[in-house]
C-alpha cells in the first residue's frame, strides 16, 4: 500500500515572531494550530488525530491534548529532532490512507530566546546510553557538525568558500521575506570573514535561533476535495531513515537522506530531476551540502560544485531551496527546522511564496528535514509533496 | 595531565571494566566472544550480532585522526577552557571514538595524523582517554 495521494496538508501556519517573549510554549502551540486550522477553514474539534515532539511541554502530546481540549483517535509524538514534523506528516498520511483518522494536526513550537533554555541541541541526553562517551570532551552543536564538514573536506575537496555559497543563497532569499531574522544579503567574503565558531565552520555557516513555531493540518482526499479552495498540497512519497554511530565506525561524510531519499521518491514515482523546488534542512551549511548529495540532486562528493554559482538561488537555480531564507537567516524555531521546511515547501507548491522568489509552474517539491546529531546520530525524512493535478 | 576540564563519568556494572582500565592507563576495550567484534562504546551487547558475551582486551592505544574541529567556545564545563580539539580518533582496533586531541599546536593538525591515547586522572577511580600526536 502507497500513501501516494490519499492526504494532503490544507492548512499551514507559520507563527510571524521570532522572539516571544510574552506566550508560554502551550500557548505559541495553541496560536499556530489555530492558525493552521484557520487556514485550512475547519476548527479544532474536527481534528482526530494530534502530532507532536519533544518541544511540547509536560507529558508532551498527552498535555497538549488536554490544554488543547482535543477528543483524539491518534496521538503519536516520535522525537527525532528538529526532523520529527516531517516523520509526523509521513505517518499522518499512513494513517490517514489507512482509515484510522481523517483530520491530523501536527505542532511545533520553541522558545530557545525568551524562555530559558538557549541555544543547542534539541534532545535531552540525560540517561543515554551513549552519555559518557560523548558527553566529557567539550562536544558543541557548531562543534559536531564542524567534525563533518571537516572530514567532508578531506575527503572531497568541498571548501568553505562552497559552503558559504549556502548561505549566500539563503541570504538572498531572507531579503524578501519581511519575518526574516537575518533579512540581508551576505557575501561569500562576509561569510568567510565571521568568527570562527568551530574551525572549519564560521558563524554564518549557522542557523539563527529563533522563538517561533508553525503547524499543518493534514486530510483525507474526501475531506480535501470537499474543502475545494485549490489549495490543497498532496503528500505523494515519504522515505523516514536512521543513522547513527554505525556500530562504533561512524562515517561522516553522509546523512540518512541516502536512505529516505530513494524511498520517498520511489513512492511519489518521481525522481530528482523532477523536483521543481526544495526545501532542505539547513542547522549549519554542510548539513544542506550532505543533504542534496545523498538526496541524489548530485554525485556524492560534488556538492560543493553543485551549490557554486547560485545553484541554490530561485527561481532559476539549479535547484531553488529554502525560500524563505532557511533556518540560516528566517527561522528555526526551538533549534528545530523541520516543519518551517514544510511551510515553505507548501507555500511554494500553492504559489503563495514571495513572487520574487517563486518557482515559476511550481508542481513538485520536496522537503527534508535532519533531526538529532549529524556527528552522532541523525533521523532523517523526506517528503514529495505536489499540487492538486500532479 | 592536560589542561582540559576532568569529569568523573558515572560508572555502572556495564561499563565498570572499561573504567577501571583507564584508572590503571589501559584502554580496555569489549570484544564480542560471538563474532569478534570490537565494540564502541563499550557496553555487553554486541551491535554487530546482538549477543550478550563479551571479553576485555586492552587496545594498542594507537589510532588516527579519523576528523577533528578547533572548537572557539565551549559550554558547560568547557566554557572557560578556551580553544581545545574536539575529534574523532580510528583506532587502530577499528572504533572511531569522540575525544580531544591535547598536548599539541591545533593549527598543526591534519586528518590522518597518528596519535597515541593520554589519560586524565578524574580521582575518583577512571581516568578520561584523551589523544596527543604520536
Amino acid at each position: 500500500m502507497s500513501i501516494r495521494g490519499k492526504a494532503a496538508i490544507v492548512g499551514a501556519f507559520e507563527h510571524p515572531l521570532r522572539e516571544i517573549p510574552d506566550l508560554t510554549l502551550p500557548q505559541v502551540h495553541a496560536e499556530v494550530a489555530r492558525g493552521a486550522l484557520a487556514d485550512a477553514g475547519l476548527s479544532f474539534s474536527d481534528v482526530d488525530a494530534y502530532f507532536c515532539a519533544g518541544d511540547a511541554p509536560g507529558f508532551g502530546g498527552l498535555s497538549m491534548a488536554d490544554y488543547l481540549g482535543l477528543d483524539l483517535k491518534i496521538l503519536e509524538s516520535t522525537e527525532t529532532g528538529g526532523s520529527s514534523y516531517l516523520f509526523h506528516a509521513g505517518h499522518a498520511a499512513a494513517l490517514i490512507a489507512a482509515g484510522k483518522c481523517s483530520v491530523a494536526l501536527i505542532t511545533m513550537a520553541g522558545k530557545p530566546r525568551t524562555g530559558g533554555a538557549g541555544p543547542g541541541g534539541s534532545g535531552g541526553i540525560g540517561g543515554a546510553p551513549e552519555g559518557p562517551w560523548e558527553n566529557w570532551w567539550g562536544i558543541t552543536v557548531p562543534g559536531a557538525y564542524a567534525l563533518a564538514a571537516q572530514r567532508h573536506m578531506y575527503e572531497y575537496g568541498t571548501t568553505s568558500a562552497q559552503l558559504a555559497e549556502i548561505k549566500v543563497a539563503a541570504s538572498l532569499h531572507a531579503q524578501h521575506n519581511p519575518n526574516a531574522f537575518l533579512p540581508d544579503p551576505v557575501t561569500v567574503e562576509e561569510v568567510l570573514d565571521s568568527p570562527m565558531v568551530a574551525d572549519p565552520l564560521h558563524r554564518l555557516d549557522c542557523c539563527v535561533i529563533t522563538d517561533g513555531g508553525g503547524a499543518i493540518v493534514m486530510v483525507n482526499e474526501e475531506i480535501a476535495r470537499s474543502i475545494g479552495n485549490g489549495r490543497a498540497v498532496k503528500l505523494l512519497g515519504h522515505g523516514e531513515a536512521v543513522k547513527h554511530s554505525d556500530r562504533g565506525r561512524i562515517d561522516l561524510t553522509y546523512t540518512p537522506a541516502r536512505w529516505s531519499g530513494p524511498r520517498a521518491f520511489e513512492e511519489a514515482g518521481v525522481t530528482p530531476a523532477d523536483i521543481d523546488y526544495a526545501s532542505i534542512y539547513d542547522s549549519f551549511t554542510i548539513t544542506v551540502l550532505e543533504t542534496i548529495e545523498d538526496l541524489g540532486f548530485c554525485e556524492k562528493g560534488e556538492g560543493g560544485r553543485f551549490v557554486s554559482d547560485g545553484g541554490l538561488v530561485a527561481p532559476h537555480g539549479r535547484l531553488p531551496f529554502n525560500t524563505d531564507g532557511g533556518g540560516l537567516c528566517n527561522n528555526h524555531p526551538g533549534n528545530r527546522g523541520g516543519m518551517t521546511k514544510i511551510l515553505e515547501a507548501v507555500r511554494q507548491v500553492r504559489g503563495e511564496a514571495h513572487p520574487a522568489v517563486q518557482v515559476p509552474n511550481c508542481r513538485l517539491a520536496l522537503a527534508h528535514g535532519t533531526g538529532g546529531n549529524l556527528a552522532t546520530r541523525t533521523g532523517a525524512a523526506t517528503l514529495i509533496l505536489g499540487s492538486e493535478d500532479a | 595531565m592536560s589542561n582540559l576540564p576532568v569529569h568523573a563519568p558515572r560508572v555502572n556494572a556495564e561499563t565498570k571494566p572499561f573504567w577501571d582500565g583507564t584508572a590503571e592507563g589501559k584502554l580496555v576495550l569489549p570484544h564480542c566472544n560471538a563474532c569478534g567484534f570490537v565494540i564502541w562504546y563499550p557496553r555487553t551487547f554486541c551491535p554487530q550480532c546482538q549477543a550478550t558475551d563479551v571479553r576485555w582486551e586492552e587496545a594498542s592505544g594507537l589510532g588516527t585522526i579519523y576528523s577533528f574541529s578547533i572548537t572557539r567556545k565551549g559550554r558547560g564545563e568547557f566554557r572557560e577552557a578556551g580553544t581545545y580539539v574536539l575529534a574523532y580518533v580510528e583506532l587502530a582496533e577499528g572504533p572511531r571514538v569522540m575525544t580531544n586531541i591535547v598536548d599539541c599546536d591545533p593549527d598543526a593538525l591534519s586528518v590522518g595524523q597518528a596519535v597515541r591515547v593520554v589519560f586524565d586522572d578524574t580521582g575518583q577511580g577512571s581516568a578520561l582517554y584523551r589523544f596527543t600526536p604520536a
